[in-house]
């Protein structure tokens, strides 16, 4: 019988901290700045040059812990982790080790089903970020650039409790999410501000032995997590399965060709030689600075989907959607507040707004390729829209038409109210005004009237076509409907 | 005697000439460079002579003096050991690998020593990375001790000291990481000033061992040696391990606070000292500070011996990685035409360190690799710890230990060229080392035309007992006035 192989996947996920500055230099962190500008005599390592903490990278640190219910150590110790590397300018990196800020801690992942599983999450320790290598370029030389060296790092390590590529990709999005909650990392992958590393093993079904496992380097994508993850399971069932053995080795997934391969093997274990950074004191965390982390933490992904159940009435799968991105939740969240200022009466408002949310506005970043926080219609405007169509003075295709004039305008200013009287969109729903309309289409097309008379359903369709053109598309189209049918009927 | 015109003049008495007006700044700095430029052949003191950067200095200094807003080292010409960062003067750390390497900044002794009007005479020879105790490692040669050119001025600070001792300087900064400013004090016959762990800014001071490195004063009386240090010491924001309520900074203004003092002798220190000669510089010490009304007891410090094997595990671990920033990649020296990465590392690192650097990080990355770790680095840190505690419970019965500076007087170039016998020259200064408290060397006689060292060693943050202390045996002796001869 064949084997049926269970996966098991740990991942380290390297959160690039939002502070303004490295966390052992005074060096600016905005992303982009031309090669090794960004770069001071501590992050190059000049001689005599010293390390001094940045106390918002412990902040956000023990903001983090809080926020998984972790033991954050009272005591934390700096080590050195010395390898030679020339991104590495000091000849070793400064991470944590043996007594890292942030014990065992936990999140509730939420799987497709609807159901949530416990993934323990080991640790998580600051460290510094390294430099980059530039391979292409430089004919047969690397470049150097150090602006990321010193960059601060927080490394989430899971258990490996993960079973599947889409688990797996699934509580790197949850993390994604969560670390753009606390505000402590801006989230954007793409400049690498999250990066993960994943343990992936297999062992037979069943079976409570782990298999050797092999590590994944740098996936910055959950796309790509779900992939490399998925090859790199296929290739060790491969393995195992022609009788070979899993070697412990770190390897490399490669977007363009779509396959892992060997980075270096592991069977020479690397020594790190790990000591205590003598020119850092262990930090000391008391409970006071505890207490204001916790205090002042945000409203979390999981307790803002809550409420939007609750209180808004949403359905679990747009609540979901809806508070995936901070940014997005919020413009979402002042939406449908205005909206139901404005038509207090109207009770759907909360629901019209994620539609319009999820739907149109999302639409139009993704077609412009802009994050939520670069819209170009305000929450206030979209709010005032859902509103209108709310009450019934635009109709929903007027009401498209006009929030993409308002994408295109671009402009805070602009009035809804405005612009719908400016452009004349009101809906007709004023039924003298449609009755005498439709009175007048159908003493103008008698042959179609027969048409219809004489059973022919589909000709309905011309009389709505013909109401709408004389409108521009303003006729209620329900009003609309009765008073035709009403017409039509009667010989 | 007018002191201007004396080589030997002090800092205290150096001032009081510029604050009479009896000389300038200028003419004090061109003073002792045209001795640097006349003698320093024979000694090898200096690495770097900042001859035009120290006289735009003494000018400034002059104005400051002729318009009041002068301090108390303003326009006094000092050295620096060339460890010490100095911005757009070229630092090498006495190695070919920063041969031509120049910081965009200064050290934070350099700049409070600056900013208080300090002018710079140059930058001193010293042991490699400040691995020695005799200044011998140095990539641009060996210091010469001015009571006898034959013989070592000690190290690794030696280029510090003889530049004292030869006249060539009123002063200088220095670095102790296990004795590198007290033992070349005590050959050179000058004083040298170890202060507490985190009173001294490490920042811009090349890091050898970042647990022990400690920079201090340098200088002819225990007087001068408490006016640099009141200027050089404070917290610092650079160097997170700088102490925040460190020295207090008075303690010049305290030196004639002559208490009667209890005086430690630690029994194993005298018992690891063997040679007979020595012993009796040191009991007429005693002697001279009993009759000044200070009372010795003896004391047992029982972790002694194993200070030196502890030190040379500690220190060279934290070099073994300190060092690996001199990869070639980024500044310093370079091979020429690396064939690939493993060989520019390789060749760069064998080109521009010494033997003895080679031999401390090997002996470092040994003893932090994974199968030694326990056996060496942990035990040594809890072998540190004991040690400390030592010194902790003999000062609650003692105010400071009186002990020996080095096991002998200068030794001649060349003698010791086995590394753990030249190890053992540290014996009496890594404890105090490993300990963290702070350890005053000064001269107490001769033996055989050489100086004699003594030191007294405090509890954390007593610089200015110490000090004082030693200002009252100084008041007594004139063993600090001694000058090698047909140097005047």
């Amino acid at each position: 019988m064949k084997t049926q192989w269970e996966t098991v996947i740990g991942l380290e996920i390297h959160v690039q901290l939002a502070t303004r500055s490295k966390i052992f230099s005074g060096t600016s962190t905005v992303f982009g700045a031309p090669p090794n500008t960004q770069a001071s005599a501590i992050d190059i390592a000049l001689p005599g040059t010293l390390p001094v903490l940045n106390e918002a990278a412990v902040r956000m640190a023990v903001t983090f812990g809080v926020a998984i219910g972790a033991k954050i150590s009272a005591r934390c110790v700096f080590d050195r982790k010395n390898y030679f590397y020339p991104d590495l300018p000091k000849g070793y990196q400064i991470s944590q080790f043996q007594h890292p800020i942030v014990g065992a801690g936990s999140i509730e992942l939420r799987l497709d089903d609807g159901s949530t599983r416990t993934i323990r999450i080991t640790r998580a320790h600051l460290e510094e970020d390294a430099g980059k290598s530039l391979h292409e370029d430089f004919a047969g030389m690397t470049g150097i650039d150090l602006n990321r060296a010193g960059m601060p790092l927080l490394e989430i390590v899971s258990e490996p409790d993960l079973r599947t590529s889409k688990e797996a990709a699934a509580y790197f999005r949850q993390m994604h999410t969560l670390v753009r909650y606390l505000e402590i990392c801006d989230g954007n992958l793409n400049e690498g501000s999250m990066r993960c590393d994943a343990n992936v093993s297999i062992r037979p079904a069943g079976s409570a032995e782990l298999g050797e496992r092999t590590e994944l380097k740098n996936l910055n994508s959950f796309r790509f997590l779900e992939r490399a993850i998925d090859h790199e399971v296929a290739r060790q069932i491969e393995v195992l399965e022609s009788g070979g053995t899993v070697r412990r080795e770190t390897r490399l997934y490669d977007p363009d060709r779509d396959e892992t391969r060997t980075m270096r093997t592991k069977e020479l274990s690397d020594d790190y030689r790990y000591f205590p950074e003598p020119d850092l004191l262990p930090v000391a965390i008391d409970d006071a600075f505890i207490e204001t982390a916790r205090a002042t933490l945000p409203e979390l992904p999981d307790q803002k989907r809550r409420r939007y159940v609750e209180t808004f009435a949403l359905s679990d799968y747009d609540a979901t959607r809806l508070t995936d991105d901070p940014e997005m939740a919020r413009f979402y969240e002042t939406s449908a507040t205005s909206a139901m200022q404005l038509n207090l009466s109207y009770g759907a408002a909360p629901k019209l707004a994620a539609n319009w949310v999820l739907g149109d506005w999302s639409a139009a970043l993704n077609r412009d390729e802009l994050p939520p926080n670069h819209s170009r219609v305000t929450p206030a405007q979209l709010g005032k829209l859902v509103a209108r169509v709310g009450s019934g003075a635009i109709s929903g295709k007027i009401a498209k038409t006009l929030f993409e004039s308002l994408w295109r305008a671009n402009d805070p200013s602009a009035d809804v109210d405005a612009l719908i009287k400016a452009q004349g969109l009101e809906q007709v729903s004023d039924a003298d005004e449609l009755a005498a309309l439709v009175r007048k289409i159908v003493a103008d097309n008698p042959g179609q009237v027969a048409q219809f008379r004489a059973g022919k359903e589909k000709v309905f369709g011309f009389f709505v076509g013909q109401a709408m053109k004389a409108t521009q598309g303003r006729a209620n189209p329900q009003r609309l409907n009765e008073l035709l049918r009403e017409a039509l009927a009667a010989p | 005697m007018n002191p201007f015109g004396n080589p030997f003049a002090t800092l205290t008495e150096l001032a009081d000439s510029l604050r009479s007006k009896q000389c300038s700044s200028v003419e004090l700095t061109r003073f002792y460079l045209d001795r640097i430029e006349r003698l320093d052949a024979a000694y090898n003191s200096f690495i770097t002579v900042t001859a035009d950067r120290a006289l735009a200095q003494a000018e400034v200094a002059d104005a400051r003096l002729r318009n009041g807003t002068a301090h108390a080292l303003t326009g006094l010409p000092i050295a620096h050991k060339d460890i010490f960062c100095t911005k757009n003067v070229r630092t090498t750390c006495g190695s070919r690998m920063l041969d031509n390497f120049v910081a965009p900044y200064d050290a934070t002794a350099v700049a409070r020593l600056d900013a208080a009007g300090v002018v710079t005479l140059g930058k001193t020879n010293m042991d490699e990375f400040a691995m020695g105790s005799s200044c011998e490692t140095s990539y641009y040669g060996c210091t010469r001790n001015p009571w006898d050119v034959e013989r070592v001025p000690g190290g690794s600070s030696g280029g510090s000291a003889a530049a004292i001792a030869a006249g060539l300087a009123p002063a200088a900064t220095g670095t102790d990481t296990g004795g590198s400013i007290r033992q070349p004090a005590a050959f050179s016959g000058v004083c040298g000033l170890k202060p507490t762990y985190g009173c001294v800014s490490r920042f811009g001071m090349i890091a050898f061992a970042s647990s022990l490195d400690q920079g201090g004063p340098l200088a002819r009386t225990v007087d001068d040696l408490a006016l640099l240090l009141d200027t050089m010491a404070g917290f610092d924001p650079r160097d997170s391990t700088s102490a925040v309520d460190g020295h207090a900074g008075h303690a010049a203004r305290t030196l004639h606070d002559a208490k009667p003092r209890t005086i430690g002798v630690p029994r194993e220190y005298f018992q690891l000292l063997t040679d007979p000669a020595l012993a009796a510089s040191f009991d007429a010490a005693r002697r001279t500070l009993e009759r000044a009304g200070h009372r010795f007891v003896d004391v047992s410090l029982p972790h002694t011996a194993a200070a030196v094997p502890t030190y040379y595990v500690v220190a060279s671990a934290e070099a073994s990685t300190n060092l690996a920033r001199y990869d070639g990649v980024r500044y310093g020296h370079r091979c020429e035409s690396p064939k690939d990465l493993t060989d520019l590392y390789e060749r760069t690192r064998s080109e521009g360190f010494g033997r003895e650097v080679k031999r401390r990080i090997l002996t470092g990355t040994y003893a932090l690799s994974i199968g030694y770790f326990d056996a060496y680095y942990l035990k040594a840190q809890r072998v540190r710890r004991l040690i400390r505690d030592d010194f902790v419970k003999a000062f609650e019965t003692v105010d400071a230990l009186f002990a020996p500076t080095a096991p002998s007087v200068a030794f001649p170039a060349g003698q010791i060229s086995d590394p753990v016998e030249m190890y053992q020259q540290d014996v009496f200064t890594v404890p105090a080392s490993l300990a963290g408290v702070p350890a005053l060397a000064l001269p107490c006689g001769f033996h055989q035309g050489l100086p004699v060292g003594m030191q007294f060693i405090g509890p954390h943050f007593s610089e200015s007992a110490l000090l004082a202390l030693g200002a009252d045996y100084q008041r007594a002796t004139d063993w600090h006035r001694r000058t090698p001869a047909g140097l005047e």
